[in-house]
């Protein structure tokens, strides 16, 4: 891929970005747009702290080239809390301690609520496989899983109300 | 194809500390013009919990409510000495090193209110609200933030203290090998029960059910933490973890995520507590650690139950697939 500008909107905003030959969407979100949640962990693929969403797809950041989405819409964690409130989510996190060091915690939340925007009611199963791609080297993931069903019981909850 | 399952156990007693041939962890505390207290330290927080075990024990020490204590850990270069966070240490070394810093500032801080109130330390209490009274007397009170700001301004005190625990050398003794090389120790069982798959060698570890003595804890939640975190590493270490997997030989080691394999989400199992607190003698308020214990147990358990399933005597880790079914070959050719 050549050089170029890309256009992307990231969280709700048009942005112009002018990238090399090789460039990633996770180095041009996390370096020249300061979104800092897009954490740069392998750089490979393999442990998911770069999640993003793309046009409502679960996306690994470092392995996107950036041309590959011109043109399209990209959520960051930052774009999931723009009033920069705690978020339901969040909330959970915190009552379950579902965070200790909290490298991962933004990738989770993105597979999180990538996983809850296709499916409000996953089982427990399908909540850990959505967390499959993921690494938490700290938790033992189940605060994470517990964090999750809490949400959707929540979620439910209130739908049924 | 066959799925056999197992159970196995292990106990380990796990020492907290080391001696390290001297090994201190200091702290530093001080009120703040409006009676904040800010504890400086060099010992780090990974996630584990330690500033806030460290607030809550400074608070409890001082006698101030623990939101307004701040934990102030930012700098190994400008900060009171701390050997590190590893051998299940900082809870211990640090917890102590600031509850004698926090009693130091208590006294100074009693000093001050005592001038305020035209009455003698001794006739003093705090309430752990913020504020500090005459016994039995709950009207005649002076606030935490007003002595603060008394022994800044008026009468030129500093209300801080300085601690250090220090856990000191021991050497081995030459003739016997004896030395003493912790602080206390904490005590595990857990058991395993696994599922063995015999054609392709996959273990899938059903349930974690563990015992643990960690002296008094200061925070539970955060023991849970660490309980659970350690089960998946345990599990991780068990099963799939190795930098070399032909040690001594580094042939097919490992060089990033796609090859250094761990359990995710999906492999864990049901993990079950019991936490019981018998106070050691030396510990912050009766603490032990607990961080490095909760990833050993089940390491052995699991291994143990992988033997119970199958009739074979694995004793190296991890144990693949690969080593599952060459145990069973040898077994097979009745070398097992």
């Amino acid at each position: 891929m050549a050089s170029g500008i890309v256009s992307i909107k990231v969280n709700g905003r048009a942005e112009e970005v002018v990238t090399g030959a090789v460039t990633t969407l996770q180095d041009v979100l996390r370096n020249n747009l300061d979104y800092t949640s897009v954490k740069d962990g392998c750089s490979q693929g393999g442990c998911g702290a770069c999640s993003v969403i793309v046009d409502g797809e679960l996306r690994l950041s470092c392995l996107t080239p950036v041309q590959e989405v011109d043109g399209s819409e990209v959520v960051t964690l930052e774009g999931l809390n723009l009033s920069n409130s705690i978020t339901a989510l969040q909330q959970k996190f915190i009552e379950k301690y579902a965070a200790q060091c909290g490298f991962c915690t933004p990738g989770m939340m993105v597979a999180i609520t990538a996983l809850l925007d296709r499916n409000a009611n996953p089982s427990r199963d399908e909540i850990a496989e959505a967390l499959a791609g993921n690494i938490c080297r700290c938790t033992g993931y189940l605060p994470i899983i517990e964090a999750v069903e809490s949400i959707v019981a929540e979620m439910a909850g209130i739908a049924g109300d | 194809m066959t799925k056999l399952r197992g159970t196995g156990f292990a106990a380990v007693n796990y020492p907290t500390g080391m001696h390290l041939g001297g090994d201190p962890t200091q702290s530093l505390v001080h009120a703040t013009t409006s009676g904040n207290f800010v504890v400086t330290m060099s010992s780090v927080d990974l996630g584990q919990g330690l500033k806030t075990i460290l607030a809550q024990i400074a608070a409890e020490a001082l006698g101030v409510p623990y939101d307004t204590v701040i934990v102030d850990t930012g700098d190994t270069d400008t900060g009171p000495h701390c050997t590190g966070t590893f051998a299940s240490r900082t809870t211990h070394r640090a917890g102590n090193a600031v509850i004698m810093a926090a009693e130091e500032a208590r006294k100074v801080m009693l000093e001050v209110a005592a001038e305020k109130l035209e009455v003698g330390v001794e006739d003093l209490e705090t309430d752990g609200l913020g504020n500090i009274h005459v016994k039995g007397v709950e009207d005649k009170a002076i606030s935490v933030a007003e002595t603060a700001g008394a022994a800044h301004f008026e009468l030129g005190r500093t209300i801080s203290g300085r601690g250090i625990y220090l856990k000191p050398p021991s050497p081995m003794d030459p003739e016997t090998g004896e030395s003493d090389p912790d602080s206390t120790q904490a005590h595990a069982c857990t058991v395993a029960e696994v599922e063995v798959d015999t054609e392709t060698g996959d273990v899938q570890v059903l349930a974690i059910k563990s015992a643990y003595e960690v002296g008094q804890q200061v925070n539970p939640e955060l023991v849970k933490g660490q309980i659970v975190g350690g089960a998946w590493m345990g599990i991780g270490h068990a099963l799939q973890e190795t930098t070399a997997p032909y040690y001594p030989a580094i042939d097919h080691a490992p060089r990033d995520f796609q090859t250094y394999q761990m359990p995710g989400a999906v492999d864990m199992p049901e993990v079950e507590c019991e936490v019981l607190e018998i106070a050691s003698r030396n510990g912050p308020f009766g603490a032990k650690g607990v961080g490095e214990m909760v990833t050993n147990s089940p390491i052995p358990a699991i291994v143990n139950a992988i033997n119970n399933a199958l009739g074979v005597r694995i004793t190296q880790i991890p144990v693949t697939p690969e080593v599952v079914l060459r145990a069973l070959d040898e077994k097979a050719a009745g070398g097992g």
